[in-house]
């Protein structure tokens, strides 16, 4: 796993590359143990924020991160990146089942997909799975195979029980009240209302 | 609702099902179709019964009556009888009763090959067809042939379309 918060290679060159990082390690961080201090605690906070797994790298469990994550080898079981972005790059090879806020995929994933904001399959890419987003993007040239789910924003919909409680509630229920109305009167009205939206 | 697309995704039609609110199931079943058939003899490969066993059951592998809609386009012509026949039965299981399925069969009689193409819908009147070169077709399908072929369907429309293109509607 020393591959964990590797970032561009360039930044890199210098920095030896030791075993895994053990949880005592994300203590050390702050303190600048390594051969170039100053500068690797400050690329540290600059660049800490995306990790890469590397393309000869094989990842077989869970993965939790915290911050963006791109896996460029192949890892199998779960991926889980509630508020990040992941990107499956050209050589990535996903099998799992992917969390995350937003998610690029250039090269395969087997598996389901849920993502809170957008999904982008680009060209050349394979996604076989099951999708749950709220926006799509799939460029000509990519390969998908599965449901797509759109799951649209929740406020109006969260809101469509509530028209029934007095003044108090007036002011956030007007705005939502309509499509609200429409979603629960026709699945067709609701299309229509969001359609028009874009 | 839950619509079947067997085009292969694109961002069109992906954007137009969604933004009703619909689920779409999307695949490329020309693709799945080379990937089991495509070595050899394409419409050969389709009399192997283990290669059939493993096509459908990539392709079209669904509960009974798991969609409310099947988009199918120009797919049905590359498919020799024995397993058009199995795949017709299949899609019949896979939709609701009363739901529709749309088909599209060239109308060119005596063609070697027909265009195949990508299609996407951009809107409720505008189809975009992207060519994906052309194929050889198994069959010609006259009017009288694709009432026989969904003659386990509840009713069969036909429409004649630019093109050389004939629209299929079936209800199930």
């Amino acid at each position: 796993m020393s591959v964990w918060n590797r970032r561009k290679e360039e930044e890199f060159t210098t920095r030896p590359v030791s075993g895994p990082p053990a949880p005592s390690e994300l203590a050390k961080e702050g303190i600048p143990m390594s051969t170039l201090p100053g500068r690797n605690s400050e690329s540290h906070h600059e660049t800490a924020r995306t990790a890469v797994l590397g393309k000869s790298v094989i990842v077989k469990g869970q993965i939790f991160s915290r911050e963006d994550l791109t896996i460029d080898g192949e890892v199998e079981g779960t991926v889980e990146l509630q508020e990040h972005r992941l990107t499956v790059g050209p050589n990535g090879k996903v099998r799992a089942s992917v969390k995350a806020r937003e998610l690029v995929v250039l090269g395969t994933i087997h598996g389901n997909v849920e993502t809170t904001d957008k999904i982008d399959i680009r060209k050349e890419a394979k996604l076989v799975g099951d999708i749950k987003t709220a926006r799509i993007v799939i460029e000509d040239g990519a390969y998908f195979k599965g449901n797509i789910d759109i799951v649209r924003a929740e406020t109006p919909r969260a809101a469509a029980p509530q028209p029934k409680p007095p003044a108090v509630a007036t002011a956030p229920a007007a705005t939502s009240s309509p499509s609200a109305a429409a979603s629960s009167a026709s699945p067709v009205l609701a299309a229509g209302a969001g359609e028009a939206k874009r | 609702m839950a619509i079947l697309d067997l085009a292969g995704a694109n961002q069109s039609t992906v954007s137009f099902i969604t933004n009703y609110g619909h689920r779409l199931y999307s695949d490329d079943f020309l693709l799945q179709l080379d990937h089991c058939f495509g070595q050899g003899d394409f419409y050969e490969n389709q009399t192997n019964p283990r290669a059939i066993e493993t096509f459908l059951r990539s392709a079209l592998d669904f509960p009974d009556e798991a969609f409310d809609g099947a988009l199918v386009w120009d797919v049905l012509e590359y498919l020799s009888p024995g397993l058009l026949a199995m795949v017709v039965e299949r899609l019949r299981a896979m939709l609701k009763p009363g739901s529709s399925l749309l088909a599209v069969f060239h109308n060119e009689e005596r063609a070697e090959t027909v265009p195949s193409y990508s299609f996407r819908i951009h809107g409720h009147r505008t189809i975009q067809l992207a060519s994906r070169g052309r194929r050889q077709p198994a069959q010609f399908f006259n009017n009288r042939s694709l009432e026989k072929l969904f003659q386990d369907f509840q009713s069969v429309k036909f429409f004649l379309t630019r093109d050389h293109l004939r629209e299929v509607i079936v209800r199930r």
